[in-house]
């Protein structure tokens, strides 16, 4: 049986199709890249300078210069590229991106994204985040649909400072995907065994139900 | 002319209160042996323009644990617990900059440009203070150019005339900070002649690189 985040991840990795650009954030949304089918061809962007970003190496295979942005050892599959952190940006800024997949501490109605500082406890700094976020194509939110403490993080407004303003595409959670329309958070799919009153329940924002309703898989 | 210097001659050029752009990110593309250098000179009360403040024990970082910093301007903090404690402590001003606006800065300083328009930030508190410029129905925030005093850059190869070739990820900011500093200091992990690189490999012209040293 699948967790949480394997079911998100599962999930997250069919909105791609071959010849996609994508970067994958550091957290669960790295997870995504163990569901890629290896004939979708989708090709991964890693904001330290470059694409094609491939598995784990072999111990003792480790290469001091082929690092991910967390700095952990990587390898970069054949049809890769290096280049320079403006050319990392160019590539995220100028819309080359197809998708970018974050965390998130709060979502809103908006698309709204917080993700980057809780002031007074947590300042990491934004990183590449603002970028991708007001860059790529389609920004989508991978994250458990409550906090550990069991409260909405998908609310009618975000309370934290902003990553972003308006820039969300898509949310996907272990209970279900939602998009962000002018009209509000519209849900898409629901995963099997949740009820519509369970998810909004643990939604603040209202969800608009639409007729039909898929099965998240 | 060989450009290929001491250690010593190198540090020489350094100076308290200066503003230093450093390459790297998490410590990879940094010039370890001119961190070291930094240590063992004790310079105090430097600007550092860098990616980010690595761990404690790696790259930049160790420049944060020694306190030989007053003021950083960096993407990011998160790896690095000392940075965090002296930025609460307020012993270290800290600008948290938008990675791709940082890059851009960088790339403006060195390119003669007075600024760029980016919409990252828009929205956010990154966008307080700064000029907000609409074009075509979309709004920008007005970033300004960034340069420094003296850069240290880690390169794979250099010539002895300063031509540059870097490796992989360790590449990311160190192309746009060679630009942007009126003082270019190298760490090449291999030296060669002159005319043993080919001039199309070549990722940034030994015209605006002052010293090379040998990592």
């Amino acid at each position: 049986m699948m967790n949480s985040r394997e079911i998100i991840a599962k999930r997250v990795a069919k909105f791609f199709k071959a010849g996609d650009l994508v970067n994958l954030g550091i957290g669960m949304p790295t997870i995504v890249a163990n569901y890629l089918p290896a004939e979708a061809k989708v090709m991964l962007h890693s904001e330290n300078g470059f694409i094609g970003l491939g598995p784990t190496p072999a111990e003792g295979e480790e290469e001091k210069d082929v690092v991910n942005a967390g700095a952990a050892p990587v390898t970069i599959v054949p049809g890769g590229a290096c280049f320079d952190s403006a050319m990392s940006f160019a590539l995220i800024r100028g819309g080359h991106l197809a998708a970018t997949v974050l965390g998130a501490l709060e979502v809103d109605e908006k698309g709204n994204l917080a993700n980057w500082m809780v002031p007074g406890k947590m300042v990491p700094g934004m990183g590449g985040a603002m970028d991708l976020v007001a860059g790529a194509r389609k920004v989508i939110i991978a994250m458990e649909h409550t906090t550990k403490e069991g409260n909405p993080k998908i609310l009618k407004s975000c309370s934290l400072p902003l990553t972003a303003a308006n820039e969300v595409d898509y949310i996907v959670t272990e209970l279900g995907v939602m998009e962000i329309t002018p009209e509000g958070i519209a849900l898409r799919e629901l995963a099997s065994g949740v009820t519509l009153e369970e998810i909004q329940a643990k939604t603040e924002a209202n969800l608009i139900i639409p007729d039909k309703i898929d099965i998240m898989e | 002319m060989s450009k290929v210097a001491e250690l010593e001659e190198a540090l020489a050029r350094i100076a308290d209160n200066q503003t230093i752009m450093i390459g790297g990110f998490l410590g990879t593309g940094t010039p370890e042996g001119l961190i070291d250098g930094l240590l063992e000179k004790g310079v105090k009360n430097l600007t550092l323009i860098a990616n980010d403040t690595s761990f404690v024990d790696k790259g930049v970082g160790r420049l944060v644990v020694s306190r030989q910093l007053k003021r950083v301007m960096v993407s990011h903090i998160g790896t690095n617990k000392e940075t965090g404690r002296q930025m609460n402590a307020e012993e270290l001003e800290v600008e948290l900059v938008p990675q791709g606006t940082l890059a851009e800065r960088i790339r403006c300083g060195g390119a003669g440009l007075g600024g760029v328009l980016t919409p990252t930030g828009v929205g956010t508190i990154v966008e307080v203070g700064k000029e907000k410029i609409t074009k075509e129905g979309k709004t920008y925030l007005l970033e300004l150019p960034l340069k420094a005093d003296i850069a240290l850059i880690k390169a794979w190869k250099a010539d002895t005339y300063g031509n540059l070739v870097y490796r992989r990820s360790a590449r990311n900011f160190n192309p746009l900070m060679a630009m942007a500093a009126a003082f270019v200091i190298v760490e090449a992990e291999e030296i060669v002649a002159a005319g043993a690189l080919d001039p199309d490999e070549i990722m940034t012209p030994g015209a605006v690189v002052d010293m090379i040293i040998k990592g």
